[in-house]
Parts: C-alpha cells; structure tokens; sequence
C-alpha cells in the first residue's frame, strides 16, 4: 500500500472538476495510453485572461487522479500568468506531499498545464514532438527530464524514474538519463565554485582527494596531500612512491585533475609543489 | 476496520488454515526439542518432522522423503535449484526458461546472463502458452538447465511442465529440469514421480501455510550441492536448525491441500467461473486475459479498459475487497506487468487489469457481494477516463 495523505486519498476517491468543457479556451494533454498515465485538462478563460473553469478526465492511479483534481481546483480564479508559475512542487504540496515513486504524477499534472497555456497563447504545440525522446518506453523527452532535473534539483536515477517514470521499463535509457543528471549537476556546481568559499572548496577537494583519489594512488603505495587553495589553483603535493615516480605529472593531469574537475568543476586547475 | 473483508487475492498469500494453525501450536511452548538432540524430548520432535517430510511427500507424489528439502520460501526453493544444478554442472553455460516465470526464477536467470551465460527466454502466445517446438529448438549439447513455471501467478494458466520435461530428456537426459510449482500446488493434482521433472519448489503460504516456509523435491540421484553449508540437517544440502513449527504447519497444510483438491477443481472453479462471468456479463470493458481453459481453477485475470489497475484496486479496497494487480503501479515499480507484457496484452487493457485468486475459504457471498458492487465502481471510473470515444465504442458493442 502506499502511504497517500488524506487529502491524496481523499481526491481520488471524490474527484473534483471531472470531466469535459465544451467549446474551451484551452485543452492540454500529457501522457498517453502506453505510459499507463494520462491526463486531459480543459480551461475556460475569461476576456481578462481568468481561468473560470478547469476540469479534467485521467487514465492513471489513484495519486495521478488526486494531482489532477487538486489542480483543477488550484487553477480555478487565478490569471494565466498566475497559473504559468504553478510547479509540479505546487501540485504535490497541495497534497500534503505525495510518495517519492509517485511524483511523476504531479510532473505530468504541469505538463498538461503547460500544454494548456501553451494551447491558449497559440503557440506551436506539434514543436514538443520533434524534441529528443531519451525514454522510449514512456515517451519522456530531453526537455521534460532537464526540467524536472532543475526544478525538483535531482541528483541520481532513481528520483528522475520516480518524478518523471523515464528509465522506469526496459532501462536502455540509464545511461542517457546520467547523463544529463551530470551534466546539469556540474552545470550547476560549476556557478558554485566562485561563490564558494576557500573553506568550502577546500572541504569539497579535501572529499575528493579521500573518496576517488587517494584510495587509488596507496594501492600503488604513493600519496597526496593537499597544501593550498587559490581561487581555481589547487596546491598538491605527491607523497610516498608518486614523488619518485616517472609518470608523476601524467597522474596529476590524468588522474587527480581530471578528477577533480569531474567531482567539483571543470575551471579547476591542480599545482604540484 | 470493521468492514467487511473479501479476500480474492490468494494467489498473493493465503489464510493459514486454523487446522494448520492447531497443528503448529504444541511446537512452540510444548515440545520445543531440537529434533538433532539424543534426548527422547528431541526424538519425538524428529518424528514429527519425519512425519510431515512424508506429507510433503505425498503430496508431491515423491518416491522418497528423503527427496523433501524444507526451505524458508518459494523463491529460495528457487534458488536452491538452480544456483544449485549450475554449480554442480560448471563447464555448461546455456539455460533456458520462460518470459513469465516468477522474479525468483527470472532474475536469478537474468543475474546468470551477466555472468555470462547463454540464456534462452521463451516467449508466450496471447493465451499466455510456450511453444514446444521453440523449447526443442533452443536445447544445445551446451544447456544445463531448463526452469518453467507450472502455473502463471497473474493469469493461472497451466504450462504443459510434464510435456516440456519429457521432451528434453528425449533430447539429452543429462539437461535438469526445475519447475517452479508455487502456484500450481494445491490446485492441480501434482504427481512427480511419473514425469522426468528433477526439481520442483513449492511455498507454503500458497497453501494455507504461514510464509516463512516451503520445499524443494529433488529426485534422488540428482547432484545438488549444499546451499547453507553447515550441519547435517536437510541431508547437509540446507543447514541450520529445523524451522519445526511450520515444517509441521507445512506438512499438515500439504495433507489438507490433497484432500481439498477435487473441491478446488470444482467448488472452487465453479465460484471462479461465476465471477468472471459475471464480471464479462456486467461491465463492458472487461476482458479476460490468458487462457480461459487451461487454467488453475482459482485465478482470474480481467483487463479494464481504458483505466488503470490502481485506482481500482484502491476503489475496490475501500469495499473491503482485496485483489491486485499486474500493474506496475502498485508493485513499487513503474514496469507494467512483464507477464501480460510478453502475452501482447494491448495498453488499454494492460494497465488496468486486475487479478481475482480464491481459495477454498471463498464463498458464495462473496462473490456475489462483488459481483453486486464492482459494476459500479468501474462504470464510476469509466467516467473520470480520457478515453470516453473509445468507451462509448466498448458499450455499444457489449449490448
């Protein structure tokens, strides 16, 4: 069973709003039939760009059912400017939280708001299909994974499966989707560094060196220690069989460089002293 | 919860029956002897478990007590086998087995194939059956093991298990046969000692056992190395000290199972039958999936159209009716049901199915509380469906 809020419980159980709006200002779909998620969402919008109606029709489960309904109601009175700044977090909260493995209801619940809005302002909906598909299994493009990855700040697989059900089927995609989990992570770490203090960029080169570096040099019975941090320069020193070793400047770019620059931010430069 | 509780969901696990339950009970306050010791208090504890390795092997239609291994479960029954077999025949690197088998068998075979062994998945047709003619085809002189399903958990159909070992043996006597009969146990007469079947697992809370137990039979003379290397117990292959109780809830269980199976034949599939029925009858996007003759006489598969298996089940809890799904939604897991799955089961269909499995504890009532009830729980869905079209087409058709 999983545990549903009651108010989760409470909304697919007494759905709100469901159902068709004839003659709409705006339609947005998300999801489809192969997916086992999939959700209609019909807005009626005043002269004053005011959404006076919302209603919904879902194939899905019962947490998808309640992000649907809940956001008909959250919708209903706001403007479209109000209701573009809505978020997938938005949804999920005015459930009183949903369970990890069913996020991906309230991201397909902004989806639909997204194609909505996007329906209402006449912009060029077929542009979404010709996106990069990365899960083929659930039809999730590159698009709709990197903002979930943004908003929701994902960092590892599994919460992308879970917020957004990509690499949830046959897993051909796990690769593609770290990826980008990556890319975006060192994206964001990237902005990190010149914000960051000498003390915090010394405790994050400090848990490199011991996690991914150093481990690997004592097998060959050499050593590293950190001695200074300036900026992007970072001061090493090669101990124990390293210091005498021939190779010595190719395992500081290769290795503890390259390492580095991969776990914390490619503008990092390492110095041997 | 007061409410009433309408259990459809055995294949899951089972009641423990009460006559099962008062035959475990002196075992744990009373005679609470290690059936090992020298003491006449421990001796009459081994003939206890002597005596219920005996109802196991009757029920089984053994040839030998001795070719009752008690496990802890279904899948480490599983496990047993056929970690076991590729143990004992290291310089062969091919198995085979089916898309529909049970995780305990699929990803154990699926954790063989990273090791690098050669691995032969055989598919299914609509009605959920394996194609002889592929299983003969996929025996090289490099396969060690052939592991098959009796029964389908999902849908219940029967796999021609009997057939498929003869077939083998005639092709090389040498290749071992394991069938997973967790779910066929109970339901389908059972009878070992006429087939070429080397290893068969059973799990007793199938069986109106308590979880926590089960067994293997392995005909004698067939090499299986030790699982848990330790004492002598379990003939050295499972050491550790007897799990006495439920050895001897198992045993009674296997005697009440063999007396029970005409009533699961024909009381049992006559409640199953008018379920179904009278789902199909009512609700207008009902479709049963699988095979609808060749099937375990409890188990009934049902694709609702066009809405998905969560809600309801959900909707049907609320009733106090307890069934499952195949879908992935309740399982933890996004994957639909990988059984329905490879049986091409259509999407409007694959993700709302729902399974019905009764026991011998079901009853008229029940069913017919169902039948009153779930007509309008689906229909209540039915309305929240984006694919109303599709629906309305359904509705025509069924009238």
């Amino acid at each position: 069973m999983w545990d549903y809020t009651e108010k989760v419980m409470d909304h697919y159980k007494n759905p709100r709003n469901v159902g068709e709006i004839e003659n709409p200002s705006a339609v947005g779909e998300a999801g489809s039939l192969v997916c086992g998620d999939a959700l209609k969402l019909y807005l009626k919008i005043d002269d004053n760009g005011v959404i006076t109606d919302a209603k919904f029709q879902t194939f899905g489960c019962g947490s998808a059912v309640a992000s649907s309904s809940v956001l008909t109601e959250m919708l209903k009175g706001k403007t479209i400017e109000e209701a573009a700044k809505i978020s997938n977090q938005d949804i999920a909260d005015a459930l009183g939280g949903l369970p990890p493995q069913k996020m991906h209801c309230s991201v397909m619940g902004h989806e639909a708001l997204e194609a909505a809005i996007a329906n209402y302002r006449g912009e060029d909906a077929s542009a979404h299909c010709e996106e990069k598909i990365i899960c083929s299994c659930y039809h999730v493009t590159e698009n709709v994974l990197r903002e979930a990855i943004e908003d929701n700040n994902l960092t590892d697989l599994e919460d992308v499966m879970n917020y957004t059900k990509a690499g949830g089927a046959c897993g051909q995609c796990h690769t593609a989707i770290q990826k980008i989990i990556d890319e975006i992570k060192n994206k964001k770490e990237k902005i990190d560094i010149k914000n960051m203090s000498a003390t915090q960029l010394i405790l994050k080169v400090n848990n490199v060196i011991e996690k991914h570096i150093a481990p690997e040099l004592r097998k060959d019975g050499g050593d590293i220690e950190l001695v200074d941090v300036k900026d992007n320069k970072i001061f090493v020193s090669l101990k124990g069989m390293c210091k005498s070793c021939k190779f010595s400047s190719n395992t500081l770019t290769n290795f503890v460089e390259a390492s580095l620059k991969e776990h914390i931010s490619p503008d990092i430069e390492v110095v041997e002293v | 919860m007061t409410q009433k509780v309408v259990y459809l969901d055995n294949n899951a696990t089972t009641m423990v029956d009460p006559k099962v339950f008062e035959a475990m009970k002196p075992y744990f306050c009373e005679l609470y002897g290690n059936p090992s010791s020298m003491h006449a208090f421990g001796g009459q504890v081994a003939k206890a478990v002597a005596d219920a390795r005996e109802q196991v092997k009757n029920f089984l239609g053994a040839k030998d007590a001795k070719e009752i291994i008690f496990t802890a479960s279904g899948s480490e029954g599983d496990n047993m086998a056929i970690r076991g077999i590729l143990e004992a025949n290291k310089n062969k690197k091919h198995i085979i087995t089916t898309r529909i088998e049970h995780p305990a068998v699929l990803n154990l075979y699926k954790y063989f194939e990273k090791q690098g062994y050669d691995v032969t998945y055989l598919n299914v047709d609509a009605k959920g059956n394996i194609d002889l003619n592929e299983l003969k085809n996929a025996i090289t002189s490099e396969t060690a093991l052939v592991s098959m399903m009796y029964a389908n958990n999902e849908t219940g159909v029967i796999l021609p298990v009997e057939k498929a070992a003869k077939l083998v043996k005639q092709i090389n006597p040498k290749i071992k046969i394991h069938v997973d009969a967790v779910q066929a146990a109970g339901k389908i007469p059972i009878d070992v000692k006429n087939t070429d079947i080397d290893l068969l697992t059973i799990a007793g809370h199938k069986i109106h056992a308590p979880k926590g137990i089960g067994a293997l039979y392995v005909k004698t003379g067939t090499l299986l190395p030790a699982f848990v290397i330790g004492g002598h117990q379990e003939r050295g292959k499972r050491a550790g000290t007897e799990n006495v109780p439920y050895i001897i809830g198992l045993g009674k269980a296997c005697e009440l199972a063999q007396e029970s199976l005409k009533y699961e034949m024909t009381e049992v599939k006559r409640l199953r039958d008018k379920l179904e029925q009278g789902i199909l009858k009512k609700v207008y996007n009902a479709k049963v999936n699988g095979a609808t003759e060749n099937r375990v006489p409890n188990t009934t598969n049902i694709g609702f159209q066009y809405i998905e298996g969560e809600l309801i089940l959900l909707h049907l809890s609320d009733l106090g009716i307890c069934a499952s799904s195949g879908s992935a939604c309740t399982s933890g897991s996004l994957e639909p049901s990988h059984v329905l799955k490879s049986m091409g089961v259509p999407f409007e269909s694959l993700h709302g199915s729902i399974r019905f499995s009764l026991s011998r504890f079901t009853t008229e009532d029940d069913i017919d509380y169902v039948l009153k009830v779930l007509p309008d729980v689906i229909f209540k869905l039915n309305k929240i469906s984006p694919y109303q079209k599709e629906l309305k087409i359904l509705e025509e058709k069924h009238r």
